[in-house]
């Protein structure tokens, strides 16, 4: 019998094993995983680190916006520039320069209402990204589930979810995002019911998840599909594993990093949207502070006030750009071998 | 020979293909197995040879009912497990097991190796004495690995290792019967010997049957007690080793031999014959015998009849032909060509 010291012998053209092997001592006898080898790509990543920062700060904000607009003493639904005069010109617009910074007001005043622009961005970024969050949980669930059943079951339920997948990733999506809302609320509520405020933001959800599921099952078939013919799962299979066995225990834990990296490209893309229907009338109805509808008030002022359009816009460029920084980041750092 | 484990009768896997510019249809089958018998015997060791796409693997997944076939029986200690559901398969999983060809397809690379070679236990709800983590230890060591690396992953290993792995989970049941699918073809050539060693120390020491595939006949040479060689979804020639590597007498198997390098370095070289053609698509086999496109001894009766598998005159019990005009019973010939692919 080969003595386990001989097996020293047998590091062959497998590079990537040699590293670890060679250094075996009894002290590193604990093997790195494939996620702790990421983690490690992932800190030396200095864009990554960065925009990880950047993302999570975002997150911060959205989730303490009462806190923040508590110390900073004002709120995003008070007509401040209504009620306190010396604020608004005779035309609606702030009297300060700079769209009515100040001391008091940051980011300056809201025209023709005057509402406090700081902590409307903060509600309206809290909002968004609530609805991003929302939306890109469900429609992972909803893709991952139905994409692994797709790809592991075959056949005719290959075919039909395939079928589906197609018609949604046909779809001209904003054209069918601006349709669908309204009807969505029409299907919830009567319309004889004074609409509640939940309304909007439930369709909102709804519409992005049907429309967004598609992608992410799309990728997972064909993860599942290329996996489903290697070795290991045969190798289960002749041990008698279930298929709940195969699917969990064999492979979820390869579809980790792609579903991980589908999730944090999706996010901002669901922010943008949701901005998107805000701008075109079709977002969170006026009083609920949005991100998207900051734009469309932005942009009928832009021509008398431009400050009122560069927060929402220069905070939502920077969200977008470091979050795809970030989806970057952790795929390369997944799969380093991957060329983008 | 012993006692029978494993006995394919008639056995056929046909694949649809596929084929249609709008609509998909079935436009025929690969025959990728069409009609084998096989015996393998407890504790014995039966080599599986013939070229790529002969229909080795699918005989192996057959074996071990990783597929279902189309025609034909499988029975295992005398029973039919050919069309078996999983449930009814289950005392017999443990009992067959599958090394595989790729190491580095044949591991899961997010678990670790102690996952991995526990797996088969946790499946079947094994739990040996001592503990499973034991047992795993206990394992690696006999593959010759450092029972200290089960919290490793399979990047970490090499891809002899790896095979060791693969070998360590095959055996976590206390199987019977091994089906081996050209366990070492991916491996470089100076380790194949070390893992061939292995598997035939565990052979004898634990008294595994193994089927081995191969598709050369020099690797089976030290290793199996029978041979069969295949072509093109068939048994062509089957025997004890002598008989197959110093009495052959079907074309194909002289052709196969003439590729293995003379073990003895002393004898005169080995002619070389040099097979003509391609081999022809097992989606239209030819008719008759399978070999006739590409032997040296066709004639015309080779199209019409398909040759049997039988016991020709002068050959030992067990030593079974499918040719018409078979050769002599010797390796050496005269009609010396050297074929450069073959070698
Ligand atoms: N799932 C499948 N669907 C369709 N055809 C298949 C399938 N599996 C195998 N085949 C075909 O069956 C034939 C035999 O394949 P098999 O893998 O058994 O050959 P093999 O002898 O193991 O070859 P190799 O030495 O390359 O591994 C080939 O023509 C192959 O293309
Ligand atoms: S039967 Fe004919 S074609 Fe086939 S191997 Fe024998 S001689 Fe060759
Ligand atoms: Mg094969």
């Amino acid at each position: 019998m080969t003595s386990p010291s001989s097996t020293a012998t047998e590091n062959g053209p497998d590079a990537g094993g040699s590293e670890a092997a060679a250094t075996g001592s009894a002290a590193t006898i604990v093997g790195r995983s494939p996620g702790q080898l990421m983690w490690r790509r992932f800190r030396r990543d200095r864009t990554g680190v960065i925009a990880a920062i950047v993302v999570l700060a975002f997150i911060l904000i959205a989730l303490l916006a009462p806190v923040i607009s508590w110390a900073y003493g004002k709120n995003p639904n008070d007509y401040y520039g209504l009620n306190q005069p010396g604020l608004l010109n005779e035309y609606g617009y702030p009297i300060l320069p700079n769209g009515g910074i100040s001391g008091d007001f940051w980011f300056g005043l809201e025209p023709l209402v005057g509402r406090d622009v700081l902590t409307q961005l903060i509600y309206g970024i809290r909002t968004s990204i609530t609805i991003a969050l929302i939306v890109t949980v469900l429609s992972t669930v909803i893709g991952v589930t139905l994409g692994i059943t797709s790809g592991y079951v075959g056949g005719k339920v290959d075919y039909a979810i395939g079928r589906v997948i197609d018609t949604l990733l046909s779809f001209p999506s904003q054209l069918f995002l601006i349709v669908l809302v309204p009807v969505v609320d029409a299907a919830l509520v009567l319309p004889t019911q004074e609409p509640p405020t939940w309304l909007r933001f439930v369709s909102i959800c709804i519409v992005l998840t049907v429309l967004g599921w598609a992608t992410t099952a799309r990728l997972l078939r064909a993860q599942v599909l290329s996996l489903r013919e290697r070795e290991f799962i045969e190798s289960a299979r002749v041990t008698g594993a279930s298929p709940a066995r195969i699917i969990f225990k064999e492979l979820m834990p390869n579809l980790w990093t792609p579903i991980i990296i589908q999730a944090t490209l999706a996010l901002p893309l669901y922010v943008g949207a949701e901005a998107g229907l805000g701008f075109l009338g079709v977002g969170m109805p006026e009083t609920i502070p949005d991100w998207g509808r900051m734009f469309q008030v932005g942009s009928n002022v832009y021509h008398s006030d431009v400050t009122y359009l560069l927060f929402p816009g220069v905070s939502m460029l920077i969200f977008v750009i470091a979050f795809n920084l970030l989806g970057d980041s952790i795929r390369d750092a997944f799969d380093p071998k991957a060329k983008r | 020979m012993s006692e029978t484990l494993l006995e394919l009768q008639g056995l056929k896997k046909h694949f649809p293909v596929r084929g249609g510019a709008i609509i998909k249809h079935q436009v025929g089958n690969v025959h990728a197995v069409d009609g084998i018998d096989l015996t393998v015997g407890k504790g014995e060791s039966v080599g599986l040879v013939g070229e790529s796409g002969c229909g080795k693997s699918t005989t192996g997944r057959l074996a071990a009912r990783l597929l279902e076939p189309t025609a034909g029986k499988i029975l295992y200690e005398g029973r039919d497990i050919s069309r078996s559901s999983r449930r009814q398969l289950k005392p017999i999983r443990s009992e067959i097991q599958m090394v595989f060809q790729d190491p580095y397809s044949s591991l899961n690379p997010r678990q670790t190796v102690g996952t991995i070679i526990r797996g088969p236990m946790e499946i079947n709800g094994i739990e040996p004495e001592g503990g499973r983590k034991k047992r795993v230890q206990e394992l690696l060591e006999i593959v010759g690995l450092n029972p200290e690396h089960y919290n490793r992953f399979p990047h970490e290993f090499s891809g002899g290792q790896r095979q060791r792995i693969g070998i360590a989970r095959s055996l976590a049941l206390n199987p019977k019967l091994i089906i081996a699918d050209e366990p070492v073809s991916a491996l470089d050539v100076s380790i194949q010997a070390q893992v061939v060693n292995l598997l035939q120390q565990l052979q004898r020491d634990l008294g595994i049957a193994f089927l081995f595939i191969a598709h050369d006949l020099a690797i089976v040479r030290h290793f199996s007690q029978r041979v069969a060689v295949m072509y093109l979804g068939k048994i062509v020639e089957v025997g004890d080793r002598q008989s197959i590597y110093e009495r052959p007498r079907h074309p194909y198997t002289h052709a196969l031999l003439s590729a293995v390098p003379e073990p003895d370095v002393s004898s005169e070289p080995r002619e070389r014959i040099r097979l003509a053609g391609d081999v022809p698509s097992p989606i239209n086999p030819p008719s008759g015998c399978r070999f006739r496109t590409r032997c040296w001894k066709a004639q015309e009766k080779c199209a019409q009849e398909e040759p049997p598998l039988l016991q020709l005159n002068g050959n030992r019990e067990g030593h079974l032909t499918a040719c018409h005009f078979p050769e002599a019973p010797t390796v050496h010939g005269d009609d010396v060509v050297l074929d450069p692919a073959l070698v």
